[in-house]
């Protein structure tokens, strides 16, 4: 059936290769190096959105500006708490519920099934039915509160309180995310030899021990990919704030990526959210580039 | 006996999470059947919220086919962000798998440094370069449009590297059968390589169909009114503003979150395999 054609056999490689890649080489820098490399550009500027005036170089002075901003160290802050909060919490809760579905139980694929669900759902459905749970001072949440603490506590306004509003977008994103690191710890779990837990076994070690001892030092680059792709999720917050908070109150939930929304676009300053974009891409690149390191590591060592 | 005791414990916390993930999805489906606003309001701190009465399906046709958000009803948005997102994907599957194909199955100059410009894409978070970006299109002349919010994602770092891959696994001898009997590398590509890769295909679909139905920040920044809205800025539009009529908001909702739920019923399996094999990298 490919009979025809023969000269096209004669067609060297590499003019076919130039033919399958120009459509992706070209899109990637357009639209992914050539913004990444505008950023940094930008950032030395006082570009502009819609400006009469042209755009001038400025040198560092937005860098300046957003080092002297408070409301950026808050954002700043904000963000890597998030992260530290989330992370090891929607990791170590992921864990938990791989070896639950790991079980060997009738019907567990449809506990698997529902758990990985909220990960299907739109983050914006998924703001919006948590917000109604939480609604105050009559929501379902507010009014479990008042029964367990016989009133003592609440009714509690949990996204204008800066004590719990951002808890509050912490628990809606790990019960939407906590599905998918889950499943990929549930890979990770079977990777590991049956022989592994029966030897310890014929050692007499507890499951605890079993736990501790093979199961998560087996799990090492699995550890090292949930961790580093959920930081990186947690750095990239945007959706649940500005659905349910939009940064309110007080600031106390405003994200580096919100920040950078704000500045460029609600405000217009392009150079200026430049410079917040290009010590956002410095946070996000590190932490890639830290596992990297850690699994080429892992390799040389085996 | 102990054993039974075990397994009834087993069972109860695997009932117990799945309440959790499921609760705040049967509240908001049972309020969306709940036809009438001042019930909503009475029965939203107690159990009652978990079933719908008195049942009836009004808000969902006042949503479905009244003007309630933004002048447009909810099948404008779904269809545009059926356009949208179904856009990506199956041009992303030509373009990303066509990249990787050249990458692992032809020899060319520069093929080492392109690989590796490829997996160092992989890491820029989108949210860095969604400033410029916006200046970018805004010069283009392309805001509030479908390209806008289409051609920029076809490309994929990370589907490219998923492909390339995968592609080496593929015996090289088919490709060499095929130049014998005289096919060009396209048809090879075309006739041979794609129709056996249909599960990495599968994995990136469902991947990128994840990633966009639920985009968020760049729809917000480029699009205006309903021309162009996806369903996740109409519903985040239709949330904040005031009166909130919870009965229509959920109706909105649970619509927008059941063209994926429906997929991903029919296809468990993929999907959560897609998931674990986001994990296999480097």
């Amino acid at each position: 059936m490919f009979s025809q054609n023969l000269l096209r056999t004669r067609t060297g490689e590499g003019s076919a290769a130039t033919f399958f890649l120009t459509p992706a080489v070209l899109l990637l820098a357009t639209f992914l190096i050539s913004p990444f490399v505008m950023s940094i550009v930008f950032s030395l500027t006082d570009a502009r959105l819609i400006s009469p005036l042209p755009t001038e170089f400025i040198g560092l002075r937005n860098y300046q500006r957003l080092f002297s901003d408070s409301s950026f160290w808050q954002a700043f802050r904000n963000t890597f708490t998030f992260a530290a909060i989330v992370v090891p919490v929607q990791s170590a809760l992921a864990l938990f519920l791989a070896t639950l579905i790991k079980q060997r139980l009738r019907g567990i694929n449809i506990f698997r099934g529902i758990y990985f669900m909220p990960v299907v759902i739109n983050m914006v459905v998924v703001c919006v039915m948590w917000y109604f749970l939480l609604l105050y001072p009559e929501g379902l949440v507010n009014s479990i509160v008042q029964t367990v603490t016989f009133g003592r506590v609440g009714p509690l306004s949990f996204f204008d309180n800066p004590a719990l509003a951002f808890p509050m977008i912490m628990v809606i994103s790990i019960w939407q995310g906590v599905g998918f690191q889950m499943v990929i710890y549930l890979a990770g779990l079977q990777g590991i030899p049956t022989e592994f837990y029966e030897a310890a076994r014929v050692d007499g070690a507890s499951s605890w021990q079993q736990f501790w001892h093979i199961t998560m030092p087996s799990l090492r680059n699995t550890h090292i990919f949930v961790i580093v792709t959920t930081t990186i999720l947690a750095f990239k917050l945007f959706t649940q704030v500005q659905v349910l908070t939009q940064g309110r109150p007080l600031g106390t939930t405003n994200t580096l990526v919100r920040y950078i929304f704000v500045a460029g676009y609600r405000e217009m300053r392009v150079g200026y959210a430049a410079a917040a974009s290009v010590i956002f891409l410095l946070v996000v690149l590190t932490i890639s580039l830290i596992q990297r390191r850690l699994l080429t590591e892992e390799r040389e060592v085996r | 006996m102990r054993r039974r005791i075990g397994v009834g414990l087993r069972y109860a916390v695997l009932i117990a999470f799945a309440l959790m993930f499921l609760a705040p999805v049967i509240a908001m489906v049972s309020t969306s059947f709940t036809g009438n606003e001042r019930v909503i309001q009475r029965d939203l701190d107690n159990i009652r919220v978990f079933w719908p009465s008195p049942l009836a399906t009004t808000n969902y046709d006042e949503v479905v086919t009244g003007r309630v958000i933004g002048g447009a009803p909810f099948t404008r948005y779904l269809a545009n962000t059926v356009l949208i997102v179904g856009s990506i994907v199956i041009l992303g599957v030509f373009v990303n798998s066509m990249a990787a194909f050249a990458l692992a199955r032809l020899r060319f100059r520069g093929r080492g440094i392109l690989v590796a410009v490829v997996v160092a894409l992989i890491i820029i978070p989108f949210e860095g370069v969604a400033v410029p970006m916006l200046l970018m299109v805004n010069r283009f002349g392309w805001l509030n449009s479908f390209h806008v919010q289409i051609v920029p994602f076809i490309a994929h770092p990370f589907s490219i590297f998923l492909f390339y891959q995968f592609f080496p696994r593929l015996p090289k001898e088919f490709d060499e059968a095929a130049k014998v009997d005289g096919a060009s590398w396209w048809q090879v590509y075309r006739k041979i390589v794609l129709p056996i890769s249909l599960p990495v295909i599968a994995t990136v679909v469902i991947l990128q169909s994840l990633e966009y139905w639920t985009s968020f920040l760049w729809p917000l920044m480029v699009t205006r009114g309903a021309d162009y809205a996806p369903l996740s800025v109409a519903m985040n539009h239709f949330f904040g503003t005031p009166p909130r009529r919870w009965g229509q908001i959920m109706a909105f909702a649970s619509l927008t979150a059941l063209p994926l739920l429906l997929v991903y019923l029919g296809f468990q399996r993929w999907f959560i395999q897609s998931a674990a094999q986001s994990g296999v990298k480097g």
